[in-house]
């Protein structure tokens, strides 16, 4: 907020709105919404839905606070309008466990101190799951530095120099790859 | 090309850290639970400012057009229906004929003078020359000067555009290395806003000082430059105030004519830095003001002192708009407006013998304080204490100044100040070993202090350190010596057969002073308290901040440990100054040396109390030694049953004297510091650090990839491993983003041209290698459990490391930081 040289920002026609409402599934659930057609994902989200678990760190696309997924990817929901998301699925951090279980990335972040203020981290678990699904799928599953370096190089942290979100995701992939490989009946 | 590299992983700490100097086993403390607001935090359900239910209006910001001037006139131009809107100036807030406040003194005495008409406007710091919002004249671009309000988000965004500020300029000074002219002056009569000098030895005489000098084998000048740091917090700034008026004052507009109560709810690091400003902008007594952390998105020193001042400007709107109103800053506006680290040009002089051990060491820091003092004194001060790092030099001579520039202030930001003298030293150290043709380590292992030997403030080292055993240890973590060959080998045949590649290591050895500076824990006196509540639990009540660090956690590790209980027998209060005392603020790696040491005399007390009033069975041996646990005090407390003492505990809840057990800061016996010499001892005690860098340069792009990094360190007993490894690479990080890739440019008007996360860059996973955190353990007796500061220390070595290790790839000096490939392109070239 503020007049600070960017004019770009709030646009004129801000106090004649127009009003749209998106179908979607959010976390599960069929949700509709009425929203301001220049609302953006986040802000349908946060203001509408009260899903503040995503968080707006630059609402520029720049940083990956506001990191959640629609139709499995992720994606910036400060920079995704509201109505793009019509009819799809969309998945937020507070829909991540399943059945009341914390989903293993969020253990493992957990345990291996990888959130610390926690501001970033609702943004990198949805983008580190999204890698973690990819690895589930893959032929010959092989959990790489650089790969995890790839998939969380859009989430910025400033807390941890990423050591302990590293080795977070790297304990969960490998739950991944070992899953995987017994689901093949491979040797382990 | 991507590596496939299978991936092993290190083992998750849930047994005791094993050090290489074995301390005795407590069952929490030196051990890694997971974090007490580790699962809210990967669920999302952790709240941070913005996230909290609000009913009320939205804040926004109008600011000044140019980098100085007086402002002429304020224009709301058509488009908003102004008449929905509250709309603050300094026209609102009175001069007041009398203040109920002695000025705060908590950062030293204040510079200002008292007076008995205050202009509440005035931002309450260590000098009183920053306004809330511009009265007419102004020192820097995107200063404050209208607030406005309004209950819908969107508009008020809107609206604040459609304010147009005019104002008549004035000449401004944006390079703080020269001296200003007389139409740029606008602080004293020199822009000087603050000098410090240091001597030791000859340096108490210059003529004494030039001789050694004109003696020595070699003397070496080097200038070094450090930009400015955006601390780049994930989460912007953000508060929300609450205002109460009296009955009288409901009604009536204008400012309250009776007292009134404020609750302010933000983002911030010190609740009592906040309460301070808010108790004098309102001129209201201590207990009509109330201010409560929120969950809080990373602070680093940016949440330090800027949040006192959009405290005060939320509540200048919740007294308008009789609304609560809420001020959340989005990244542009938090970076054009909010502090940064402290520019900073260190011109040194050293002298040595021909074996490199140094004989003399003269310095001249300059740092750019931006356009009002705020906090720039104390960050010099640390500044010019660690210029002359953990070396051994008879003679020494530093003179530090801060000059104001007309850029918005630069403030608080991890190391505060102590980084960029580290960098110039550590540079320079470098700079003299390759004018000797010796090894870096070597040269720094012949001047490193030993035990009884003194620092640059003539303060003796009494504490047992190995600088050259640590340094050793490093080395071989890094495998100096083989690198250093090889690399060389390597760089002569990428020159020969025309490839680009380069690669080098470098290092850096420092301290870092944990505490605040001199006698500046006297004058916090800080205080602690615990109280038992009716479940049993006992409740931890400072006023210092989780930002990320593990503070919450630690301070449940030491009072579990100080009291023989579990860690779900503890509970550490959110601080609120309604609930909590002043232990101080969040800063200068303070929280789990200090403050944690409150908690365990704290915990002490109660459990005293609780026996002399009869509620525990008195069968305590003697008071616990929290620095050296022994049988007496194993971590198992006393000698009373864990569960006697819960149910003691849930039996004295509430009780005026057994509920609650006290503390407050007893300085370490010697901690003598003369502020006006500058001489004695500036820190009870100091981190110490050996900090090295393996690089690889592409000559091509003059990219710089840092292949391994080492950061060892002794921070006394390591409370948390898995926490002090996070908070030390993530300071580790910080340090090789400002080193190589955070550079902030100005626009002419002293504004950052580049205020946003696209063009001012920071280090993502894919920068970076794993950092290599190791430990030296040796417990300090004035720390909890024998727990030293670590929160600022791996700030200070990155820079330096780095630097070294690129200019060994590239053979060209690197003078400056942040060494961006344009400069690197620009210095190889020029060597070559
Ligand atoms: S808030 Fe969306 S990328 Fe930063
Ligand atoms: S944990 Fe604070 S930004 Fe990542």
């Amino acid at each position: 907020m503020g007049n600070t040289g960017d004019s770009s920002g709030p646009c004129e026609a801000t106090h004649a709105r127009r009003i749209v409402v998106c179908r979607l599934h959010v976390n599960g659930e069929p949700v509709a919404v009425a929203v301001p057609a220049h609302w953006t994902l986040l802000e349908m989200l946060r203001y509408q839905l009260g899903l503040v678990g995503s968080k707006q760190g630059c609402d520029k696309g720049d940083c990956g606070a506001c990191t959640v997924r629609v139709a499995g990817d992720p994606v910036l929901a400060c920079i995704t309008l509201a109505v793009a998301c019509d009819g799809h699925y969309v998945e937020t951090v507070e829909g991540l466990g399943v059945g009341g279980e914390p989903h293993p990335l969020q253990r493992a972040f957990a345990e291996r101190g990888a959130a610390q203020c926690g501001f970033c981290t609702p943004g990198m678990l949805m983008s580190a799951a999204h890698y973690l699904d990819a690895l589930a799928v893959a032929d010959a599953p092989i959990v790489s530095t650089d790969a995890i370096a790839r998939a969380l190089g859009g989430n910025l942290c400033r807390c941890t120099g990423y050591t302990k979100i590293f080795e977070a995701v790297a304990e969960a992939a490998h739950e991944v790859v070992d899953r995987s490989a017994l689901l093949a009946g491979g040797d382990l | 090309m991507p590596k496939h590299s299978p991936i092993s992983l290190p083992q998750r700490s849930t047994q005791p850290y094993s050090a290489r100097q074995e301390l005795p086993k407590l069952p929490h403390v030196g051990r890694s639970p997971d974090r007490v607001d580790g699962v809210d935090k990967v669920t999302g359900q952790t709240q941070y400012t913005d996230d909290l239910p609000f009913a009320g209006w939205y804040g926004a910001t109008v600011r000044t057009p140019a980098a100085r001037g007086t402002v002429t006139a304020v224009r709301f131009l058509e488009g908003p229906n102004w008449s929905e809107f509250a709309i603050v100036t300094a026209k609102d807030v009175p001069i007041h004929a009398q203040s109920v406040h002695a000025p705060d003194t908590s950062h030293g005495p204040s510079e200002g003078g008292h007076d008995t008409a205050v202009d509440l406007n005035i931002v309450q710091l260590i000098a009183r020359d920053q306004p809330y919002l511009v009265r007419d004249a102004f020192r820097h671009k995107h200063e404050p000067v209208v607030l406005l309000a309004h209950p819908d988000r969107d508009i008020v965004a809107w609206a604040a555009t459609k304010v147009l500020v005019l104002c008549d300029e004035l000449p401004v000074i944006l390079d703080h290395r020269v001296d200003p002219r007389p139409d740029q002056v606008q602080h004293g009569a020199d822009n000087v806003l603050k000098a410090i000098g240091l001597r030791k030895g000859a340096g108490e005489d210059d003529a004494q000082l030039d001789a050694v000098f004109a003696a020595a084998p070699v003397v070496v000048h080097g200038e070094y430059d450090t930009g400015a740091q955006e601390q780049a917090y994930i989460e912007p700034q953000g508060m929300i105030a609450q205002v109460w008026l009296s009955a009288h004052d409901q009604h009536r507009p204008g400012w309250p004519s009776h007292p009134f109560r404020v609750r302010v709810q933000g983002s911030l690091q010190c609740p009592y830095y906040v309460h301070t400003a808010i108790k004098h902008l309102c001129n209201l007594p201590d207990e009509l003001v109330e201010i409560a952390q929120v969950a809080t998105g990373g602070g680093f020193g940016g949440k330090e002192d800027f949040p006192s001042i959009i405290a005060g400007h939320a509540v200048l709107l919740a007294m308008k708009a009789r609304q609560p109103v809420k001020i959340i800053y989005d990244r542009v506006e938090d970076m054009l407006a909010t502090t940064k680290r402290h520019p900073c040009t260190t011109y040194l002089r050293t002298a040595m013998d021909n074996t490199g051990k140094l004989l003399a060491l003269d310095a001249r820091v300059r740092m750019d304080g931006g356009a009002y003092v705020t906090l720039s004194p104390v960050v010099l001060s640390r500044g010019t204490i660690h210029a002359a790092g953990p070396y051994e030099i008879p003679h020494v001579r530093i003179d530090a100044k801060a000059m104001l520039t007309n850029t918005p202030p630069n403030g608080a930001f991890r190391g505060f100040g102590a980084p960029q003298t580290i960098f110039a030293m550590e540079r320079h150290l470098d700079v003299c070993a390759d004018r000797l043709g010796l090894d870096p380590a070597e040269v720094r292992r012949r001047n490193l202090v030993q035990v009884g030997g003194t620092l640059a403030t003539g303060q003796v080292i009494l504490e047992p350190v190995q600088l050259r055993a640590w340094l050793d240890r490093g080395l071989a973590a890094i495998d100096w010596v083989d690198k250093r060959s090889h690399y060389k080998v390597f760089n002569d045949l990428q020159v020969a057969d025309g490839l680009p590649l380069r690669k080098g290591v470098g290092l850096a050895t420092f301290m870092h002073g944990c505490g605040f500076t001199g006698s500046g824990e006297v004058n916090l006196a800080s205080k602690c308290k615990v109280r038992a509540a009716k479940d049993g639990v006992i409740e931890i009540c400072t006023a210092n901040t989780e930002i990320g660090q593990g503070a919450q956690t630690v301070f449940a590790q030491v009072a579990a440990d100080a009291l023989g209980l579990e860690l779900q027998d503890i509970r550490v209060i959110q601080p609120d100054t309604a609930q909590v005392p002043n232990s101080g603020p969040t800063v200068a790696s303070r929280t789990a040396m200090v403050v944690g040491h409150l908690v365990a005399r704290a915990c002490d007390d109660l459990v005293r109390r609780m026996e002399d009033g009869g509620a525990l069975a008195q069968a305590r041996p003697k008071a616990m030694d929290y620095a050296r646990p022994s049988k007496q005090s194993d971590g198992r407390g006393g000698s009373w049953q864990a569960d006697d003492l819960r149910q003691a505990v849930a039996q004295v809840a509430g009780h005026p004297v057994m509920g609650e057990g006290w503390s407050e800061y007893e300085p370490p016996p010697g901690v003598i510091w003369d502020d006006v010499a500058y001489k004695g001892v500036a820190y009870g005690t100091y981190g110490w650090a050996v900090y090295l860098a393996d690089v690889q340069v592409d000559t091509t792009t003059m990219e710089v990839k840092v292949l391994d990094f080492v950061a060892l360190q002794e921070v006394g007993r390591v409370l948390h491993p898995t926490l002090a490894i996070g908070q030390i690479a993530g300071g580790v990080v910080q340090g090789l983003g400002w080193a190589l890739l955070e550079e902030v440019t100005l626009d002419a008007q002293g504004a950052m041209k580049n205020a946003n996360l696209t063009s001012y860059v920071l280090p993502t996973m894919a920068d970076v290698p794993t950092i290599r955190v190791l430990f030296e353990e040796q417990p300090y007796a004035y720390g909890p459990f024998g727990a030293k500061g670590i929160g600022e220390l791996p700030m200070d070595g990155p820079g330096p490391a780095v630097a070294n290790a690129v200019a060994m790839a590239l053979g060209c000096h690197v003078p400056a930081i942040p060494a961006t490939p344009e400069k690197l392109l620009r210095w190889s070239t020029l060597s070559a």
